[in-house]
């Protein structure tokens, strides 16, 4: 007994990655076993935890609810993916280092991953807006708070950098071709 | 001079790697192993009479499939009982593989090794087993009446029993002017780190020696047990712990079944193999905590003075007793809290059922006795008709009754004595904090607001760092870099920091030339694990003591090659020089070339340490009697006994008067652990802390149906909170040092989560007027809670209200 086996394309971090998967083989165990990406964090394989969450086309998913088949004609983005190619750590990075936001550590690039995307769509939220924003994942060891706050501070990290407003306060047709 | 670091926020070195995705937790070792998975019972007690593998053959990428029936030796033996402890009537450990029998859901039956994970767990679908169902046991109801017995050759299930008394307490209580009864009950909750465990070996055949990386709270525990069962020498099997996805006291429990399975196959296969643990086998096949039933008796005078207290405490420790007696024990002496108990009795019946094990959480025991503690504490004031902070102050141990014996024998084996503490000022600051006497008023206007609010109070006494020791290894490498070894193992607590912090304040050099490596028998093989809120004062105070010494060296060495009396140097940013010259000195790397005498140079600056440079005295040899090569210092801290650190919570709730949802308005805490190395770091423990106090206290619990099935073994079903659960935390810091370690500081680890369950019982009977005796609880117990009390089933708190006469249908 043995299954079929397919040649996948994945585009991950702005890179090309090939690999042989089965049809099972879920998005979260194909980045950390078949593409060494072990960044992205497995915790519950049922959906709940967030710890695989990655962004797909920028929007957080879980990469434990995905098929790698089914992944192929996304931009996949990972905690490796997260800092600039010179290094240069995002924000959100920088925020949860300053404001003590992790402790083990395993939980962190689930959360960094919400929170860059959740501060490309609100720049500027609120600390209530903040708390609900990280929600849906869970940490086992900070309590949120330090989380909570480092949301915050690279809200303001980021817009000291000069980060991009977001993509949906420009309208549709001001945008010019091939401006993402 | 050089910043001092101990004391300060300082930002932790370990993140750089962690928020880069570069962490190396233990599924991210191994790319080429061979995965294993466990075929487990799915029923809670059962004999195995026969397993099929026959259907599994035909998977294409099986590897091997073991059973009981394929170990010999030590293998086939039970696994060790950690902790033997002279209470212990009947101790049972499991089999790395079930041997004829299994007592809870979730034991490992048999073992397949696999190219995969998917395909392994594709085999274990196949494998059939054919069991002979018993009965199972559930609950400490049930284990107590004994009408069935979890395991054979016993006659009831009663694994420990132990009595420990101060004085007559029963004559004390009988004599004193005022008695109560108190009966509560605490259910199982559990660590549940966010990463499972996982074992990934490593055989090296010509080599003879065995690699094992497991996820642990402690590397030479494994190391030693490990070898014991392969029958190996302690030299051959090497033990690294990468980094861990969370602790909290499951994974000091050791050897699990797969920890001494997964190296056994690597060496039966001459093939790496993993093991990486899954959420519902967490939930199933690791360890619970917390479940016990107390009945406290206590006595007392007008003003609330404590004058005898007799505690008799019912514990569940699931299907084995591999970690002994530890929790209880725990409970039944740290039930004390900051109060002089008068005499003082407890017994404890720690009892088998058919479920998971149950091993130390965070808190391990504590959580329980201060909820036994401060429910009556509570009792007495409402008694009394008197303020629950002021009864609580006139039993406080005063700080100059400090060190204070309470005359029993804590969990090391060593006398239960506090080192230190100021709980009056602790209660002074928790008050001010929460705003204690303003509540009254603000209950007011809540009320006529419609809205119901209570104030709670708990407060602990936590024995922290106990002994019997830990190492540290301090080597300054000649490019001027130090290498920091301690063996204990860290899960998040940022060792690798405050360790840092510590080097870096004795020997003068700045923490960005300071690497630290824990849990390595590599390099630190003598050590005992993290647990007990002993990391930074077993390991911390070790490594102070071993740069200490290494700065002596230095010193000594650095004296010689200035002419100076080593008396009138100082280190400054890693450069030994004479204090008020900084001109002349000298570079610590510099230093640690000349430490080792050479015959050959095999570089530049080692040419300095070569035998025909520089002046000789020839009347000594190039290395003293006394002394050995090299710029290391290596030191064990042992202390005489546990320091105590203490702490005190209030908080304030919203019972929602239609749906009984419980809402934390406020969450205080004054948290005392001595000096703080690092702020920030404290804080964050003690938020931590805090979070599974609350999810112990409103969400989580394991529901075991009578079956012994767990129910809710998913994240779907237990209720870990969410960052929407968990309140924002206020805390104030008191440092009362401890006078048995050279760094005047106490565990922070556990704190947080001790006062829980106690604190919010405490709240919400203060919102409702009527006992809260079981925790956790849910809004829908607390409205089920509520209808009885309507129906008069439940009597009001004395001096409260009874039930306002309601229309209200039963339904």
């Amino acid at each position: 007994m043995s299954e079929e086996l397919h040649e996948i394309r994945l585009r991950v971090n702005g890179a090309v990655h090939t690999a042989t998967v089965p049809a099972r083989r879920l998005l979260s165990d194909c980045l950390r076993h078949d593409l060494g990406l072990t960044g992205t964090h497995v915790g519950c394989e049922h959906g709940v935890c967030g710890a695989c969450t990655v962004r797909i086309d920028g929007r957080p998913m879980r990469s434990c609810l995905m098929f790698a088949v089914t992944a192929q004609a996304h931009e996949i983005t990972t905690v490796e993916g997260l800092a600039a190619a010179d290094g240069t750590l995002h924000p959100v990075q920088r925020a949860f280092r300053e404001c003590h936001g992790l402790q083990c550590g395993f939980c962190t690039p689930g959360f960094l991953n919400v929170a860059a995307a959740y501060l490309d769509d609100n720049p500027d939220p609120t600390e209530e807006q903040a708390r609900e924003a990280i929600g849906g994942n869970l940490c086992r060891c900070t309590g949120y708070q330090n989380i909570v706050r480092a949301v915050l501070r690279a809200a303001e990290l980021r817009r000291a950098d000069g980060m991009p407003v977001p993509e949906q306060a420009a309208p549709e047709d001001a945008r010019t071709p091939g401006d993402r | 001079m050089t910043t001092k670091m101990f004391g300060l926020p300082v930002q932790r070195t370990e993140d750089q790697r962690l928020i880069t995705g570069k962490g190396g937790y233990l599924d991210d070792l191994g790319a080429g192993a061979y995965a294993a998975a466990f075929v487990r019972s799915p029923h809670a007690h059962a004999r195995v009479r026969d397993i099929d593998v026959m259907a599994a053959l035909e998977v294409d990428g099986l590897v091997a499939v073991y059973t009981h029936d394929d170990l010999t030796g030590p293998m086939a033996e039970p696994l060790p009982l950690l902790i033997p402890h002279p209470s212990i009537l009947d101790g049972r450990t499991a089999h790395a593989l079930a041997k004829e029998y299994v007592h809870h859901v979730g034991e490992p039956v048999a073992m397949v090794v696999a190219r995969d994970r998917y395909i392994a767990e594709d085999v274990v679908e196949r494998i059939a087993v054919d069991y002979e169902i018993l009965d199972p046991v559930v609950g400490i109801e049930q284990a107590l009446l004994a009408e069935r017995v979890v395991h054979a050759g016993m006659g009831d299930n009663v694994a420990a029993h132990l009595v420990q008394e101060v004085g007559d307490a029963r004559a004390a209580i009988a004599a004193a002017p005022n008695r109560l009864d108190v009966e509560l009950d605490i259910e199982r909750s559990a660590c549940t780190p966010m990463e499972g465990r996982g074992v990934y070996a490593r055989w090296d055949g010509p080599d003879q020696m065995l690699r094992l990386y497991s996820s642990t709270q402690t590397a030479s525990g494994v190391r030693a047990a490990v070898a014991a069962k392969l029958e190996l020498q302690l030299g051959q099997v090497e033990v690294v712990v990468p980094d861990v996805g969370g602790g909290f006291g499951v994974k000091i429990m050791h050897p699990w079944p797969e920890e001494v399975m997964v190296p056994w196959a690597a060496r039966a296969l001459g093939h790496e193999v993993k093991w990486t643990e899954d959420r519902r086998e967490h939930f199933v096949a690791a360890a619970h905590e917390r479940a016990q039933h107390q009945r406290v008796t206590v006595g007392f005078d007008d003003d609330g003075r404590l004058l005898g207290l007799d505690v008799d405490i019912s514990h569940d420790n699931g299907a084995y007793l591999p970690y002994g007696v530890i929790v209880p024990i725990i409970t039944s002496t740290q039930l004390l809290g900051p109060y002089k108990p008068g005499a003082y009795r407890v017994e404890f019946r720690s009892l088998y059922t058919t479920t998971a094990i149950v091993t130390p959480y965070r808190g391990a025991g504590r959580p329980q006795g201060v909820f036994a503690m401060e429910r009556t504490m509570d009792a007495i004031a409402q008694h009394l008709g008197m303020d629950r902070a002021e009864v609580r102050a006139v039993n406080f141990i005063q700080p100059d009754e400090m060190p204070y014996d309470q005359g029993l024998l804590f969990q090391d084996g060593r006398p239960l004595i506090y080192d230190s503490g100021d709980y009056p000022t602790s209660l002074a600051m928790i008050k001010d904090l929460v705003g204690w006497d303003d509540f009254t008023a603000y209950r007011e206007e809540a009320r006529a607001q419609g809205r119901t609010v209570g104030l709670g109070l708990a407060c602990y006494v936590e024995g922290t760092g106990p002994g019997p020791y830990e190492g540290g290894h301090v080597q300054v490498e000649t490019n001027g870099k130090v290498r920091v070894a301690t063996g204990l193992t860290s899960q998040g607590q940022g060792h690798q920091t405050v360790l840092a912090q510590i080097v870096a304040d004795e020997l003068g050099v700045p923490m960005s030339d300071i690497e630290v490596t824990t849990g390595d028998t590599r390099r630190m093989a003598y050590s005992v694990g993290t647990y007990a809120s002993r990391g930074a004062i077993m390991s911390g105070s070790a490594v102070a003591l071993a740069a200490r010494r290494l700065r002596e060296k230095a010193l000594r060495i650095a004296a010689d090659a200035l002419e100076a009396d080593s008396g009138d140097l100082e280190i400054v940013d890693g450069r030994i020089r004479v204090k008020g010259s900084p001109a002349s000195g000298i570079e610590l790397g510099t230093v640690a070339v000349l430490s080792n005498p050479l015959r050959y140079a095999f570089d530049e600056a080692s040419k300095a340490a070569t035998q025909f440079t520089g002046a000789a005295d020839f009347a000594k040899p190039p290395v003293a009697e006394d002394d050995e090569p090299g710029l290391e210092g290596t030191d064990f801290y042992s202390p005489l006994r546990c320091t105590f650190a203490s702490g005190m919570h209030a908080v304030i709730v919203e019972t929602d008067p239609e749906t009984a949802d419980i809402k934390i308005l406020r969450y205080c805490v004054v948290h005392d652990c001595g000096k703080l190395i690092n702020p920030l770091i404290v804080e964050g423990q003690v938020h931590g802390g805090v979070a599974q106090g609350v999810a112990g206290a409103l969400y989580e619990r394991m529901a075991y149906d009578p079956g012994g099935q767990l129910l809710n073994a998913s994240f779907m079903d237990f209720l870990m909170p969410y960052a929407s659960e968990v309140p924002t935390i206020e805390i104030d810091h008191l440092e009362t040092p401890s006078p048995l370690n050279p760094l005047g500081i106490k565990g922070a680890g556990e704190a947080g989560v001790i006062p829980g369950a106690a604190v919010l019982a405490a709240a919400i009977e203060d919102a409702e007027g009527f006992a809260i005796q079981r925790m956790p609880i849910s809004p829908s117990e607390l409205f089920h809670l509520r209808r009885r009390f309507a129906s008069g089933e439940i009597a009001p708190l004395p001096g409260r209200a009874a039930p306002a006469p309601t229309n209200e249908q039963e339904s």
